[in-house]
């Protein structure tokens, strides 16, 4: 069974590449579906494989680059990309990252940056959760009052209407995002992405987990789009985190081309996806994927406090993060296959 | 005209970025790490070689080579969904 195994040129470790395969469609299912690289279901899934911590972070920064490419591309084909969005958003993102990463080299020289991180990433996780499943509920009550009133909810209707609220704020220049659908004043995306970004350098992350609810509840983006610009600039700070890891000699690139061949697939199914579920659907599906980022952090922040449990956190952590990829991915497969054999279907029934 | 003018604003911004991120670097020793190429063999042994000797180059040819490979993956997958019957130029779904 040695031919399933690669010797990696760079890191030196034989790995097992169908795994690499496996990982890549999980997480390109996932990332096309939500806008989101998925850094924190990748890293803990190469470093199961085999490879160190520090070539598992860049190699899957240099795949994810790859594999937001071809969803950005899918997705901007369906009118999910909010190109001028999606620049304004990135000026703000680097600007944001590059102040929380130097705030996080304030926290380690006065001590503090483990637990202020973990515990700043919890509350974060949590209160996304909180405001995927808040918005829904207040969704539902309005589709259960309208019903009871013998109306229709308009399909454009939200729960949660924070932006709203900040589209009001009409400081100049406004600009109208043609994609998206909203005219706001450019400070609003602007500050949004300055402050996602900021988070996302002070966590350490991609920011993809972040930014996506960002769109959605306080720029106000349709679910589609918000998925769709997130992964233009998920493709763009990832080919700088690739060059960045790349340059300091921790990117091991035939990994990542062997995980970019099932990413290439899982991408487009996940994007493709997005034709047949409608943007609730998206959203429930996120919730419960930050709820499992939650728990997982949650487990590997337990043996900070309780080392006798670290064996079984970690192993629990991986469990949770390994099946939560696979149990998704195969839920966004399912319904992407349904989706499709039900457009063929109807475009065979028009031509009979 | 004005695309261009918003990708090489684009540009600017990502090469700005870079050269502060590598300049920003950090105090403490580097830590150099070198790939044994003694057991490699063709493209591999090249690349391994690559890697040691030029850290610039081996960093311009993966960000050149992964765009281009995801594309052609992604082209291909179009093809096949294509082939299936998919339409992939449209989504008619309109919701929030």
């Amino acid at each position: 069974m040695d031919w399933l195994y690669i010797l990696m040129p760079i890191a030196g470790v034989k790995i097992f590449w169908p795994g690499l395969i496996i990982l890549g469609v999980g997480v390109g299912v996932i990332g096309g579906f939500f806008g989101m690289g998925g850094a924190w279901m990748v890293t803990p899934g190469l470093n199961i494989l085999g490879f160190p911590m520090a070539f598992a972070i860049g190699t899957d920064i240099a795949h994810m680059a790859g594999k937001s490419l071809i969803s950005t591309l899918r997705h901007g084909k369906f009118g999910n990309v909010d190109y001028k969005l999606g620049f304004i958003m990135l000026v703000g993102t680097v600007v944001g990252f590059e102040v929380g990463a130097q705030m996080i080299m304030w926290l380690e020289r006065i001590g503090i940056v483990g637990p202020v991180v973990r515990w700043m990433y919890l509350m974060l996780l949590a209160l996304i959760a909180w405001m995927v499943f808040a918005d829904v509920a207040k969704r539902r009550r309005k589709e259960r009052e309208a019903l009871a009133a013998g109306k229709e909810v308009d399909k454009l209707a939200t729960g949660l209407e924070w932006h709203k609220t900040l589209h009001r704020i009409k400081i100049p220049p406004m600009v109208t995002f043609k994609q998206a659908g909203i005219t706001c004043s450019a400070w609003l995306p602007i500050l949004v992405s300055f402050f996602t970004g900021w988070l996302a350098g002070i966590l350490g992350i991609g920011g993809g987990l972040i930014r996506m609810p960002a769109l959605i509840y306080l720029v106000g983006c349709p679910t589609h789009v918000a998925v769709g610009t997130d992964l233009f600039e998920v493709m763009i700070s990832g080919l700088y985190g690739a060059a960045s890891y790349t340059y300091k000699g921790r990117t091991e690139l035939v990994a990542a081309i062997i995980m970019l061949v099932g990413a290439a697939v899982g991408a487009q199914v996940g994007s493709v996806a997005t034709k047949y579920i409608k943007g609730y659907g998206i959203r429930i599906v996120f919730g419960l994927a930050v709820i499992g980022c939650f728990i997982s952090v949650l487990l590997k922040l337990i043996p900070t406090y309780y080392p006798p449990l670290y064996t079984i956190c970690d192993v629990s952590a991986t469990i949770l993060i390994l099946g939560l990829v696979a149990a998704m991915s195969a839920y966004i497969t399912v319904k992407m296959v349904q989706g499709a054999a039900r457009e063929v279907a109807m475009k065979k029934g028009k031509t009979a | 005209m004005q695309l261009m003018k918003r990708i090489w604003i684009a540009c600017a911004v990502f090469n700005l970025s870079t050269q502060a991120a590598l300049a920003a670097g950090g105090g403490g020793e580097p830590i150099v790490i070198v790939a044994d190429s003694r057991k490699l063999t063709g493209i591999m042994a090249w690349w391994a070689n690559l890697y040691n000797e030029s850290h610039v180059y081996f960093t311009l040819l993966t960000i050149i080579i992964i765009p281009v490979i995801g594309v052609i993956f992604g082209l291909l997958a179009d093809l096949a969904m294509h082939f299936v019957g998919i339409d992939l130029s449209s989504r008619d779904l309109a919701e929030h």
